[in-house]
Order: structure tokens, then C-alpha cells, then sequence
């Protein structure tokens, strides 16, 4: 009876033991988890300031106004005048139509 | 004397039973007053040794949260908040030699005395170096890691189409608060709310637990406008040509949707760069499209005509006696540039006849008409809720006099803002039906009211057509490849409530005729390079507008792209 009781202890001691440990290394991997959790948002935050800003630059090299100059002065382009326009309509048979 | 030599080895030194008997009980009651200290602390009197303990690690930390972006009605960004970092010190902690602090100098581009004077300024324990840093800058800045020279995350606003849309979306203070025009009409969506949370740091400054958030950060949400930023730029920019090639004091430009009622482009000249404003004049910061009253002058004639044939006074072929350009109402004179001795109504609207008009108005009642201009949105907000948005000024009917019915006829006596005027238009292009202006995108168009029946309609837009035509005020508003309808303005300026020698050029148009899709309204404040009427100095504008919006919006043509038709050297010249 005693010396049971005894062994008893000696596990009941032995699962205690154990289970402290699993707590320290638990809470451990958790922080480890945390710190990686934090770097990732940290990183999350900079893409996203990195995305705002690329949109920024973005819009700034694709103002209508930039491209106009772009277009008229290096790359030479114009409106076409009337004459040089032609309407093609596809009539609801299926043939197509050029109009002046 | 040799104390070890006389302490006799065999004598045992007898001491009294009670001394030791007294240090037990001595010892005992350290040892209670420890363990009820102890009890004491960790038991009951816990708070404050926690509170310590938390002091070391436990942290609150901010959690910032940005503005909404504003974007155009395509998703383009026209106002974007991207973060910036302000330099800060402690001056109490600096700890920093003559050659780091001109290194620091230099990369913020400030005297090294004037950094010096901040660094070592011991009264203070915070003190701004420089705000709103370039990252670049930043980087040099923490890689010379001088101890108490910190960095603090701010926000800064940038606005992508700079002066083009500068006062329809105003901007934002220091602080990143809505000041001006939509920043601070759309102030609640935009806004983000900061939040806070506990967190434990170890000795490194890592953190490395979330304990729990205090308050969860609200990040703004995005808007959306009704703006298209290709028509805005290409609107600001013909009417930044318009205004300097005429010498004029200022000018602004509206484009709507016809269906919907939504703003696809508001532009005002002269204008400021949003992303750096020195010194910005309330001027150039008023949304005149929108916040500005003018007398219309004849772009109201059409609602006159309108009223009256609504009100079966007349039709488009009637013919008024227009008394060879002089007319005498309550002995005021009424004259025309081009004096007729009969028009119809339709030639009444091209050649923008004041007889004509203030003879159509005198045949209505005085609340008839009223009640007409009043169901066309003047003298009431257009629904944009735009911050200083005016109502504009129509006069109650029992107050008006006889002169003032005529007058008000063609536009003289009433005053409106550009935006309304272009609101009022869309009755004509969306079959007699007003709706409330949107500056924000629509998923369905709001609600409309009838104000004129669809054949009124038909028939003023007829009469409209023909005003662009070669013998109406406005040829120069011809679009190639689309049928446009519209009416000009010039109007004398008030001054002191006197007209004075001074002119406000205006045209609002539709466009394409056969199907609206557009209502562009142009104003041009005190044209004074010989030029002044609407026809030479407005409809242009608006033709070179419509043109490349049509083109933008990808609408079909319903003319020959060669039906544009030069006019002579004489344009018809209207009554101002």
C-alpha cells in the first residue's frame, strides 16, 4: 500500500516535471512564433508602403499629361484629321460597311 | 597580552540557558516578519510590485493607421498618403560628437549651428530636427546611430494630378485632417483612427508577446470619385490655354455625365500645386465652379423658351414681333446686337435675341416662370456636398417687378454657380429629367424629377442645335464628327450692384445631340483681349473639351467627321 503510494508520488512528480517543461518550451516556441508573426507584419507593412508608393510613381510617369508630351513632341503623334478616317460598321448581317 | 594562550583548552565556557532561548525566539520572529512581509506583498498588497514588474517590460505602443486614398473613377490615385519619418531628439540622452553632428547637418540640409542649438537644448526633452523626411535621407540618418535621435512616423499627402484637380480635392493640414474641398467634405470615410496595444519588450527592445490590443486601429477607407482624370486634365488644360490667350482674371470648366449626373472633370484657373503650397491665395484656392456666383446672362434663354412652350404659350416656329432690337419695359430699353423686326423662337435662341426672350417671358405668369427656373435647380443646392458649396440667388416671385421679368428672361437679375447651371442642362439632355449632381462614383443613377415634358425638350434641343451652326452665336463650338447643341453667355459684371463695362463669357453645351452623353459647361471671368462674347471665347473651349472627351469616353460619332463647318469672319455677335 505505502510503497505504491510512493510510486504513485514518483509518477504524479515524474508527469509534473514533464508537463513544466512542456509549458517552458510551449511558451518558448510561442515567442519564437510571436517574434516571426512580428517580423511578417513588419514586412507586410513595408510592402505596403513600398505598393503605395510604386502606385505613386506610377501615376506620376502616366499623367495624361506626360504621355500627351511624350507623344506629340519625341514620338511625333497627332490626332488624324477627318479625312484620314475610316468608320467600318458591322451591319446586323454580318457584312461590313466602310463609311467615309 | 596573549588572549589564545590564556583561554584554558579544558574549560568549557558554561553560558545561561535563556541566551540561546532568546536568539531562537529573536530569529523566529525575522523569520515571521519576512515571511508576513512576503505574505504582505505578494498577497495582498500586490498591485504595486506588479506594477513595477509590468513597468520593466510591458509597453503600450501606438498603432498607426493610414488616410483613405482618393481615387479617380478608373482607379487612377489622386491623393495617396505614403509614410514618412520626422526626425526627432531627446536632448537629454544625446550623446554626440562635433563630427557626427555636421555628418547629421549635412543630411538634413541645416546649418550645423541650428542643429546644435536643438541637440544640446537640455531645458527641452523633445525637439523636432526635420520633418517629413525623404526614406533615402532617413537611412543616412539611423546609420550614423547617435543615441537619442529618433525617428516618428508621420503621413504625408500626395496628389498625383497636382494643380489639375487641386481644388476639387483640396488637401490636408499637418496633422493629416481634411482642410479643403473633398479632403474635408469626405473627412469621415477618409479618416483613420489610431489604435494602441500592450505588448512585452525584453531588454533588447524586441517585442516579443502581444498582451492584448486597447484599441484596434481603423485604417481609412479608399474613395472612389465620379472624376475621370483624363477629362480633368484635358479640360484644365484647354481652359488654362483660354484664360492666358484671352488675358482673362479667371475661368472654370464642368463636365457631366448626362445620365447620371455625375462630375467627370471640374477644373478652375488659376489654380496651386497641392503637394507644395508656399504661399496659396484664397483665390487660387476657391472651387469658383462650385463655390461662385455669376449672372448667366443668355444661357437661361432656353429655360425661358422652355417654360413657355410648356406652358402652350408658343412653339418653336411662333413668330415674335422683335421690334427692331428695342424694346421699352416699364421704361427701361431692351436692346439687340442684330435688331430684327420679327424672329421665330427658335431664331430667338441662335441668334440669342433679348427682345425675343423678355417678350416670351412677358406672356407668363411671374410664378410660372419662377416655379420653371426653381424646378431646374437654381436657387437650390445641385446635391454635390461640397464643402462652401453656394445656392445661388433667385429672387421670390412676389418680389419681382415687371423689368425684372424680362431681364430675368435672359439671365439678368438671377445669379448662379457654373455647376448648377451645367446641373440645369441636363434636363436637356436627359429628356426633361434633373437629377442631383455626384462627385463620387454611382453604381445606379439617383433619383430624377421631371421638370419639362420629353417633346418640350425635343424642340429646345433643336433650338440648341442650331446655335452652333454657321449663322447661330457659336460655330466655333462645332465638334467634328458629333452634333452638339448649346447656348452662349456674356454678361455684363456687377459691381457694387452696378453693370459695369466688364464681361463674364460663357457656353454650356450637349453632346452628341442625337444621344447625350455629355454636358460641359465653360466660364471665362473678364476676357480682356478685345474679345468677350461666349461665342469667341467659351465655345471654343468647350468644342476642344467635348472633342477629346468624346474620343475618351469612346463614343460612337453621330455626324460626318467633316461636318464641321467654318464660319465667316462675322460671327453672330449676341446682346449682352
Amino acid at each position: 500500500m505505502l510503497r505504491s503510494g510512493n510510486a504513485f508520488n514518483a509518477l504524479l512528480l515524474a508527469v509534473v516535471v514533464i508537463c513544466a517543461l512542456g509549458v517552458v518550451t510551449s511558451q518558448h516556441k510561442a515567442r519564437k512564433l510571436f517574434i516571426a508573426l512580428q517580423q511578417e507584419k513588419e514586412h507586410a507593412q513595408k510592402m505596403e508602403v513600398e505598393w503605395g508608393q510604386l502606385q505613386l510613381e506610377q501615376s506620376t510617369w502616366a499623367t495624361p499629361r506626360r504621355v500627351g508630351e511624350i507623344a506629340e513632341q519625341k514620338l511625333q503623334m497627332r490626332l488624324p484629321k477627318g479625312e484620314q478616317v475610316k468608320f467600318i460598321r458591322v451591319e446586323p448581317s454580318g457584312q461590313t460597311k466602310i463609311q467615309p | 597580552m596573549n588572549y589564545a594562550a590564556s583561554a584554558h583548552p579544558d574549560i568549557t565556557a558554561k553560558l545561561p540557558g535563556w541566551r540561546a532561548t532568546a536568539l531562537f525566539i529573536v530569529l523566529l520572529a525575522g523569520l515571521a516578519g519576512l515571511m508576513g512581509r512576503a505574505v504582505y506583498l505578494q498577497g495582498i498588497h500586490d498591485d504595486f510590485l506588479k506594477k513595477k514588474g509590468d513597468a520593466r517590460y510591458s509597453r503600450v505602443i501606438e498603432v498607426s493607421a493610414h488616410r483613405g486614398m482618393i481615387a479617380d473613377r478608373n482607379g487612377e490615385p489622386l491623393a495617396v498618403s505614403t509614410p514618412v519619418e520626422s526626425v526627432w531628439a531627446s536632448p537629454q540622452d544625446v550623446e554626440a560628437d562635433r563630427r557626427q553632428v555636421k555628418k547629421l547637418s549635412q543630411i538634413l540640409g541645416m546649418e550645423m549651428q541650428e542643429v546644435q542649438n536643438r541637440l544640446f537644448n537640455i531645458s527641452r526633452d523633445f525637439v523636432y530636427l526635420k520633418r517629413q523626411l525623404p526614406p533615402d535621407q532617413v537611412e543616412k540618418v539611423v546609420s550614423l546611430n547617435i543615441p537619442g535621435i529618433l525617428l516618428q512616423r508621420e503621413y504625408r499627402r500626395y496628389y498625383p494630378a497636382g494643380e489639375e484637380a487641386a481644388q476639387i480635392l483640396g488637401f490636408t493640414g499637418q496633422d493629416d485632417n481634411g482642410q479643403e474641398g473633398l479632403e474635408l467634405a469626405l473627412q469621415e470615410q477618409l479618416a483613420g483612427k489610431r489604435g494602441s496595444q500592450r505588448v512585452i519588450k525584453d531588454r533588447r527592445g524586441h517585442i516579443v508577446e502581444d498582451v492584448g490590443s486597447l484599441h484596434e486601429p481603423k485604417h481609412g477607407t479608399d474613395v472612389t470619385l465620379s472624376i475621370d482624370s483624363k477629362i480633368q486634365y484635358l479640360a484644365y488644360r484647354e481652359l488654362k490655354n483660354a484664360v492666358l490667350r484671352h488675358h482673362a482674371k479667371s475661368g472654370s470648366v464642368v463636365v457631366l455625365d448626362a445620365l447620371n449626373g455625375e462630375v467627370l472633370a471640374l477644373a478652375n484657373y488659376p489654380s496651386f500645386n497641392p503637394n507644395n503650397r508656399g504661399n496659396v491665395s484664397s483665390g487660387e484656392m476657391r472651387n469658383r465652379a462650385i463655390a461662385d456666383l455669376f449672372e448667366p446672362g443668355s444661357t437661361m434663354k432656353p429655360f425661358t423658351v422652355a417654360t413657355a412652350i410648356e406652358a402652350g404659350k408658343i412653339h418653336s416656329d411662333t413668330i415674335i414681333g422683335t421690334e427692331n432690337g428695342v424694346f421699352t419695359v416699364s421704361g427701361r430699353k431692351i436692346h439687340d446686337q442684330h435688331p430684327e423686326a420679327m424672329m421665330t423662337v427658335s431664331q430667338i435662341i441662335q441668334k440669342s435675341s433679348n427682345v425675343g426672350a423678355a417678350k416670351i417671358a412677358l406672356t407668363l405668369k411671374s410664378e410660372t416662370l419662377w416655379q420653371s427656373f426653381s424646378d431646374s435647380g437654381f436657387g437650390e443646392q445641385t446635391g454635390s456636398g461640397f464643402p462652401g458649396e453656394t445656392s445661388g440667388k433667385l429672387r421670390d416671385a412676389k418680389t419681382w417687378r415687371h423689368i425684372e421679368q424680362a431681364t430675368m428672361s435672359y439671365g439678368h437679375g438671377i445669379s448662379v454657380s457654373l455647376l448648377q447651371l451645367a446641373r440645369a442642362y441636363m434636363i436637356f439632355a436627359n429628356d426633361g429629367e434633373l437629377r442631383p449632381i455626384s462627385l463620387l462614383r454611382l453604381n445606379a443613377p439617383q433619383e430624377s424629377k421631371r421638370v419639362f415634358s420629353s417633346r418640350t425638350v425635343q424642340a429646345v434641343k433643336g433650338m440648341l442645335e442650331k446655335v452652333v451652326s454657321a449663322d447661330g452665336t457659336a460655330p466655333l463650338a462645332q465638334v467634328a464628327g458629333y452634333r452638339v447643341a448649346g447656348k452662349t453667355g456674356t454678361a455684363h459684371k456687377l459691381e457694387n450692384g452696378r453693370y459695369i463695362n466688364r464681361y463674364i463669357a460663357s457656353f454650356v453645351g450637349i453632346a452628341p445631340a442625337s444621344k447625350p452623353r455629355l454636358v460641359v459647361a465653360v466660364m471665362i471671368d473678364e476676357p480682356s483681349k478685345g474679345e468677350y462674347y461666349g461665342g469667341q471665347v467659351a465655345a471654343p473651349v468647350f468644342s476642344k473639351v467635348t472633342s477629346a472627351a468624346l474620343h475618351s469616353l469612346n463614343v460612337p460619332n453621330d455626324a460626318p467627321l467633316d461636318n464641321v463647318i467654318i464660319p465667316g469672319a462675322n460671327i453672330v455677335k449676341e446682346e449682352v
